[in-house]
Parts: structure tokens; sequence; C-alpha cells
């Protein structure tokens, strides 16, 4: 610790601290262009000079100066910093005037106007007149994506999208050209970024020189409705903040949570939102012979009622989606149980996954924060990259620090990092638990780190694989006291949630598989189950979002609502309940799908218990109080993993494949997304030139 | 400066790869820094490729080298256009014209040489002549200024450069010979343009003078009364041949008597020469 004077008031901060930093600790604000918390340093915009009393008779860069760099005072007082002195007021002046110099006049027609740093910065630190009378400068826009749109004479020359694509994503794909006033960003011969988290660059900018491709001209800053809600196009849980105007999405951003997604979101999250507006289900609909008829509530209530009624209990099922809240979750397993059945599942993949072990069998028990604590990694039948874009850059952000070994046994994949490849399947995983070179590397560390992947489940041994890798965390010491590195990474936002409330077969009852294979169940309840195919026999009833595969194998569609239009709680892959917002509302006739349960369960003769959302909520915290804990990982009983560790199987010899081939293309609200599809289209035909 | 970007795609090569020779030499080059530090070989290689590629760097030639060091392309990229002594278009088959234009050449006529090149290889700066075999730009210092006007070619310099100089060696370069290098008025090297002036004299080179010189004797006395002084002090101010303490507000600082003797001798040999400033012996250390 170092004492520091800044602006008369003495704090005491780390050594290490920069000036920059210490300043805020003192309570001053230090404008800034270039520097960003989580990137390097860059020093280049000079916006943060201060003045240091017996440092050199110069305003410095406050963020790229150190406090133990300073010189104390004559007779050892601390050293002082000065950040609202006239010095200091001129050289903002003066920088803020060179910045303007190029920068054009454009804020009525910039996306950024309103948002924008240099707006706010040239309001509070630049002077009211311009001096300079010549041409500006004006440089050629860039192509780098459908999604980043770029408008290079408002560049600044900050860097900061330079060093997030190559330090946090991980790509070295953007950079700067030529120097001086001709400096500018550019990709390699102008190709589209490939990283899953191109659309930080846009949060980051501080100017207008990098908007979002999509929202172009959409909408101004000042005109949206803010909410603050949480992702589901991943098992993250990304924190989010939907922007809306009118009853429209407009956009989504990232909201800061140190613990979750720090304050990146992948490009899924981001560019979905014209996917909430294509595709829809706005009113109910029955199938009459081969088409889908547009019917009343009280039709399709009837329909449902009537095909009920008819069928024996354990004749009916019910199949939870990826993107169903655990409200949802909750009543579709209490009607499912009012009406004799046990016949429920969440796990469309049919993933080996079991919540009668415990609930740390099915977490990511470390954290995605404990990942910084790791200090070995091995990724099994996954592909982090694609399955959860931000929390690959955490295990980048880990692997940067240094001694971090990784090994993967999968698909060989781009993870943004390099690691050991190991192997394909379950024959290196036997292997491993044998020893081996990179056995010793996890058995040496301290905190060893296994991910195991939904693709090594969601396989027929897949129960066998689990409890190998189980095993292969016991005997590496990854599971001890204080430290659970046994980590389930999941894909679909819905699932811990719904394995928290045990939505899974009960006695006797019918899987996945077993429920959507030829006479498996009569009546199928589909709560926005997508990603499987029923087969023919069973009288379906869809209540989801989007025409997309659920909906056209339904005999009956009741429109529900998407995740940006109902308050909801989501449980992340670590066990991190959180709540989803309401931003805006369903479109015609859709309603929130908790009520169009309990509106159903009437008709079926089964009514549920609760009239409102909080009588709802409160049945649910009743039967699992975890859940009541928002914002907060309930730690799992670790015993879990020694239970799972007792199981044998047999295993098959094939290699594991990702869980997510297409990235882009993973839930019903993607693929109903133009944005989404472009981003598809391109990624693939990426892949294939790389495969020439 | 200007904006610099790669050759258009029409003018690119199809590859490029090193020689054999320069491979190797481009192996011992990345050998000479640390693991994981290869990428600072990545002046000296690009440089080496745009030797051999004739005085321009491709896109190409980029990326070899952006994989010979493991580095993006985009970072090749980035340090190729920062260096303004990467060219990114083809230059001139025979010769690339980099004339400087810093002050003490534009000052000695540098402009005028610029003239000739727009007049017999290209208006613009960047352009092949007709015949494709020469090209122009106008560069920075080029560190001769002693010499100036000059223009540089590949790793020659041309010095001391008058237009009908530049138009004889750009007809030589058309002719595919490569003019005699350095100063184009007869110097050697950057020697006074009006011949030696000083030290002179046969006997200073043919040992006469050895043990002789009155510089040598003056010095020796200097260095005795500095001695004394400084054992003596202000006690005896006239001590032996010590100089008298200059007055308190003298401008001018004290001399040693060395100097004294220098300059009587430099003034001898300036004699007759009236060359201004030759009377001010303050620069000249007795050799």
């Amino acid at each position: 610790m170092a004492k520091i004077i800044v602006d008369d008031i003495e704090v005491e901060v780390p050594a290490e601290y920069t000036l920059l930093q210490a300043c805020e600790a003192a309570g001053a604000e230090i404008p800034r262009f270039c520097f960003h918390e989580r990137l390097s340093i860059a020093g280049n915009c000079r916006m943060c000079l201060v003045e240091v009393k017996g440092g050199p008779p110069k305003p410095t860069a406050s963020c790229a100066m150190n406090v133990r760099d300073l010189r104390p005072g004559p007779n050892g007082e601390p050293p002082v910093v000065l950040t609202k002195s006239p010095m200091v007021k001129k050289a903002r002046e003066g920088v803020m005037e060179f910045l303007l110099i190029n920068h054009p006049l454009d804020c009525p027609i910039c996306d950024q106007g309103g948002e924008c740093d240099l707006q706010d910065q040239a309001m509070a630190y630049g002077v009211d007149t311009s001096r300079y009378a010549e041409n500006k400068r004006a440089v050629e826009d860039k192509y780098i994506g459908p999604l980043v749109k770029t408008s290079m004479t408002r560049c600044i020359q900050c860097t900061r999208c330079v060093r997030f694509t190559t330090e946090v994503a991980g790509v070295a794909e953007l950079g700067a050209i030529g120097r001086g006033e001709d400096m500018e960003i550019t990709t390699y011969l102008e190709a589209s970024l490939t990283s899953e988290l191109q659309g930080n660059v846009v949060d980051l900018c501080p100017v207008g020189a990098l908007t979002q491709r999509p929202y172009a001209y959409h909408a101004r800053p000042w005109e949206l409705v803010k909410t603050e809600s949480v992702d589901v196009m991943d098992a993250v849980g990304s924190n989010i903040r939907v922007d809306t105007r009118g009853r429209e999405v407009m956009r989504i951003l990232p909201r800061l949570n140190e613990d979750v997604n720090e304050e990146w979101i992948s490009d899924k999250t981001r560019y979905i939102w014209d996917g909430l507006k294509t595709q829809r289900l706005d009113r109910a609909y029955i199938r009459v012979g081969s088409r889908l008829r547009p019917a009343s509530w009280p039709e399709a209530f009837a329909a449902i009622a009537a095909k009920v009624k008819a069928t024996p209990a354990n004749r009916i099922g019910a199949l939870i989606g990826d993107l169903v809240s655990v409200e949802e979750a909750f009543a579709a397993k209490d009607l499912i149980t009012r009406l004799g059945s046990a016949n429920i599942d969440c796990r469309q993949d049919g993933v080996a996954l079991d919540p009668s072990l415990g609930r740390a069998s099915y977490l990511f028990n470390p954290t995605i924060a404990g990942i910084e604590d790791a200090d070995a990694l091995l990724i099994i039948g996954s592909d982090p990259r694609r399955e959860a874009s931000v929390l690959n850059a955490r295990i980048r952000k880990r692997w940067l620090r240094g001694a971090f070994p990784i090994g993967l046994i999968g698909e060989a994949v781009d993870l943004t990092y390099t690691y050991d490849y190991l192997g394909a399947g379950t024959d290196t995983l036997s292997s491993l638990l044998e020893g081996g070179a990179f056995a010793e590397k996890l058995k040496g560390a301290e905190r060893p780190l296994i991910l195991i992947g939904q693709g090594a489940l969601a396989r027929a041994d897949g129960a066998a694989v689990l409890a190998l890798a189980a095993k292969l965390a016991e005997s590496v010491g990854a599971v001890k006291e204080g430290w659970n590195g046994f980590a389930v990474l999941h894909t679909a936002a819905s699932r811990v949630g719904a394995l928290d409330v045990g939505a899974v077969p009960g006695q006797g009852g019918l899987d996945t598989g077993a429920m959507t294979a030829p006479g498996g169940v009569d009546v199928l309840f589909a709560l926005g189950a997508d990603e499987v195919d029923i087969a023919p026999g069973a009288f379906v009833v869809y209540l989801g979002t989007h025409g997309d595969r659920g909906a056209h194998r339904a005999d009956v569609i009741l429109p529900g609502a998407a995740y940006t239009e109902k308050s909801g709680t989501y449980v992340n892959t670590e066990g991190r309940a959180q709540l989803a917002a309401r931003a805006a509302f369903p479109p015609g006739e859709a309603r929130e799908d908790w009520a169009v349960l309990r509106a159903l369960s009437d008709v079926l003769g089964q009514r549920l218990p609760y009239d409102s959302l909080a009588q709802l909520r409160a049945a649910l915290y009743a039967a699992h109080p975890h859940l009541a804990r928002i914002d907060h990982v309930e730690p799992a009983d670790a015993a879990a993993v020694s239970r799972l560790a007792g199981f044998t199987g047999p295993l098959e010899r094939t290699p594991f494949r990702a869980a997510v081939s297409e990235f882009y293309m993973t839930n019903p609200i993607a693929r109903a997304s133009a944005v989404m599809a472009e981003c598809a289209a391109l990624a693939k035909s990426r892949l294939a030139v790389a495969a020439e | 400066m200007s904006v610099r970007r790669l050759a258009p795609q029409e003018l690119q090569p199809e590859s490029f790869a090193f020689t054999a020779e320069n491979q190797a030499w481009a192996e011992k080059t990345i050998a000479k820094y640390p693991p994981g530090r290869q990428a600072s070989a990545v002046i000296p290689l690009l440089m080496r490729a745009q030797e051999q590629a004739g005085g321009w760097l491709s896109e190409p030639a980029m990326r070899l080298v952006g994989d010979m060091l493991g580095m993006a392309p985009i970072r090749v990229y980035e340090v190729a256009t920062f260096y303004t002594q990467f060219q990114l278009l083809p230059v001139g088959k025979r010769a690339h014209i980099q004339v400087c234009g810093t002050t003490p050449c534009m000052v000695r006529g540098a402009g005028d040489l610029i003239n000739v090149c727009k007049r017999r290889i290209h208006e613009e700066p960047f352009h092949l002549s007709k015949s494709g075999d020469l090209s122009w730009e106008e560069v920075e210092c080029a560190g001769t200024c002693v010499n100036a006007p000059m223009i540089q070619v590949w790793r020659d310099v041309y010095e001391d450069l008058t237009p009908e100089d530049l138009e004889n060696i750009l007809d030589a370069f058309e002719r595919g010979e490569t003019p005699k290098t350095g100063p184009q008025n007869g110097r050697r090297s950057s020697e006074p343009v009006t011949g030696l002036r000083v030290l002179t004299e046969a006997s200073l080179y043919d040992g006469s003078m050895v043990g002789k010189g009155e510089g040598l004797a003056a010095a020796l006395a200097a260095i005795a009364a500095a001695k004394a002084a400084a054992e003596a002090p202000a006690a005896e101010p006239a001590a032996a041949a010590a100089p008298p303490a200059p007055p308190k507000n003298d401008p001018a600082p004290a001399k040693p008597p060395v100097a004294e003797a220098v300059k009587a001798q430099g003034s001898a040999d300036a004699t007759g020469q009236a060359k201004p400033g030759a009377d001010k012996p303050n620069g000249v250390k007795p050799s």
C-alpha cells in the first residue's frame, strides 16, 4: 500500500495501482478514451493527463503511470497528484481540441449520439469553439462483417477494438495500419471478423466509428426504455439490458456482472433481437388434416382437453425446451403430476444427467469466476468457444496469465488458446485415469478443473462417461475441501433450472427418447421443444414462440412469450438463479407461458393452485428454497461427485462431438433471425474455405 | 506521408518464397531472438523479402513472413504500412529514386531534383516510368546532409547532386548500368568542397615536428602552471606561467595558453584565404 494525495485528499492505495485508479479511489473523475480496465494499457489518447508534483514538469498520462513510480516529497510526504489544476484543465482542453480536429461534426446522424464518450467529454472538458479552419481528414469505411458497421472518419484511434479482439476475443484480426494522421483501423484485407464476441467492440468504441450494423439508424438512446434482464442463448446466463421502444426490442446490451459475464456478451446474445419479431406465433392454431387452422384460445383448449380426457394418464408426457424458465418447468411438472403421469423430461438432447444424484453432479461447480482460480483444465467433449463464448473468454483470460495447462478430449477446434490435444473419445478418457503426462499435470495442480460438455453426455454411454469424468476428478484431487473442480458445461438456459425442479421422468416415467419414439406417448406437451424430432402418432401440444421445428410438428399450437416478454427465473450452468424481467409484451394473443399452463390446467380439470406469478413463485420457493436466492450460487454438496464416480457402464469407442455445431443457429429465436442467418452463412463459407 | 495500402490484386504475384540462400539467412535471423520473441525478426525479414522481390513487398510475401514468425497477417501488415522503407507498390525495375526533401537537401536544391524526377519518370511519386524501369519518391532525411542534395537508390547514395548529375544517373540506370555512387562533384566523402585549409603543412606529417613544436612546449607549460596553481592556491596569484585571473566581469572566457598558440598557427595557415570565421579558434583543438 502506498499513500498518495489527490487534490488534497490523502488516500492509501496498492502501490501497483495506476494514477488513474488512485485518483478514482480518491473520488476524482479522470476522463479517458483509450484506457479500459479489462484491456492492456495503450496510453495513446492522452485524455487522462494529470499534474504530478515532484514528477516531470509536464502533464502525465495517469493511466500509464503507477503510484509506486512517484517520488515522495523532500521530507517524505506522500506524492501529490492534481486533477483540477490549471495545467490539467489546459492539457485536457488541448487534447480535446486535437481529437476534435479530425472528428466529423455528424453527431445528429451518428448512432453513437447521446451515448458517446467523445460527446460527453467534449461537453465536460473541451472548449466551446473550434480554431481549426483547414479541411478535416476523411477515412474510407472498412467492411469488417455483418455485425459491426464502421464509420472510420469518426475514429479517434484509441485502439480499444484492436486490443479487445487480440486480448479478450483471442482473434488477431483487427489492426491499426499506417501511422500518424493516416492511421486506420482495419481487418486484414477487409475480411469479416470471425469472433463470437465481436459485438463488444461496439460497446468499447468511445465514438461512433464502430456501431451496430443491425441497429443502424433504428433508434436514439434516449427513446429507449431499458430493462435489466438475463440472456438465454446459452447456459452462461449473461446479464443483459434489453432496450425497447414501445413493444419492440430495439437492441440488447451487456450488463456488468463480474461473476458471470464481466461486461461481455456473445454476438448471439446481442444480435438475436430481430428474431424476436419474425416467425412469431401470435395466436393459437389447431391442426385440421395436414394444415394448421387459426383458432381461439377456448377452441384450442377444448381440443386439448378432449384429447387428454380420452388418454390414459401414463400415455401423457411433457418435454421442456431449452428456453423455458424455471417457473414454467415447475408448473409443467406440477400439471403432469396432477394429471397422474410421470412422463416429463427437460433433457431434449438426452444427456445423462440425473438430479437424483445430487446437484453437484450437473453443475459447473467451480463457478465461472472460479475458472480464474483454477490451475489446470481438462475439457471433455466440449467446444466452449461455441457453447459458452463468454465463459471461453474467461478461460482465455486465465490462460493468458500463464501456468495453466489445458487438455482437450473431443473435437480439435480453435478455442483461441493453445491446449494439449489428448484424443477424441472415451479411450483417451479411460487412459487418462490410468496416468500419463497430462494426468500428472492435473494431479500436480492445486485446483484442477474438469469441464464436461454436453457433447460427451448426449450419447448412449453418457452416464458412464460422466461417471468416468467424476472418477477422474476424484483421482486427480479436483474435489476437495474448498474446491470442487467438477464442472458440467450446459448449453441450454433452461436445463439447470429444470433439473433443479426435477423435471425428469419420475417412477416408471418415460424420458425424451422414449416419449418421442414411435408409440411413445399419445399426448405430448412440448414447451418450446424445438431441438427434437417427435415421431408421428402422438398428439403434440406445442407451447412456444416461433414457427420452428416444434410448431411444424404440432397438432395444437399455443402461443407463448419469448424471454424478453416475461418475467422468469433462469439458473445458469453454475447454478446461479437469475431473474429475467419483462421488457416488452408478447405479440397478438400470445400470453406468458405459466399463465397458459394455469389456464390449460383449469380446462383439464386439474387446476394449478396459483393465480399469479407471485403465488407461483411462492410455491416454487417453498419446494426449492435455493431458487429464491437470486443472483447467488448455492454451493452443491460435493458428495454427489463421489456417488457419481461409483457408477460404471459400458463405453462406446465413438469420438465425442461438440454439442453446438452451428453457433448462430442453436435455438428457434436465432433461427428466425436474419442477422444470425447471415452470420451462419458467413461462418459456413469460412469453414468451406478452410476445408479446401 | 499518405495513406499506404497494399497493391491492387492484379499487381500481386501468385506466391512468394524465399530463395534457398535467403531462407537460410532468415532462419539464422529468427534464431537470434529468444523463443516466443520471434516476431522481433519481422523487420529484417520483410526487408529481405522486399530486396528479393525487386524492391517492393507483396501480400504473399507478408503472409509468408507472418507464417514464418507465427504472427497474424494483420500484425505484419501493421508493420509494413508503418515503416515507409517498405514499398507496397511495384517500383522501377532498374531503380527506385528516393529523393531526400528534408531541410538541408531542400535548401541545397532538392526541389530541382524532384522536378527532374517528375519530368523524367512520372509526374506523381510511386508511379513507374513508361518503360517501367524507374520510379521515384520523396523521402525524409537519409542522413547525408553534409553532401546535400542527395538521392538513394536501393542501398546506394548519390550525393552532391545537380540536376544535370541526376539526369546522367538516370541515363545510366536506363542503360542498365550502375552509376558511380557517392558524391558526384569530385569529393571523396564529406571533406570541404574548397579543399583542406588546416593542418596542411608537410612538416606535420614527416616527423620533423616531433618534440619541437611550440604548441607542445606551450601545452607542457600550461599543465605545469595548472599544477602549480592547484598546489598553491590564491596565496600566490602571480605564480610562474599561470595566466592572469580574468576580471570578474570579463565576458570572454579565460583561454589557456595552448589555445592561443594554436590560434597563432591557424591564423598563419589561413593567411590570404580570407575565410570568414577562420580567425575564431575556439572550435579548433590541438590534434
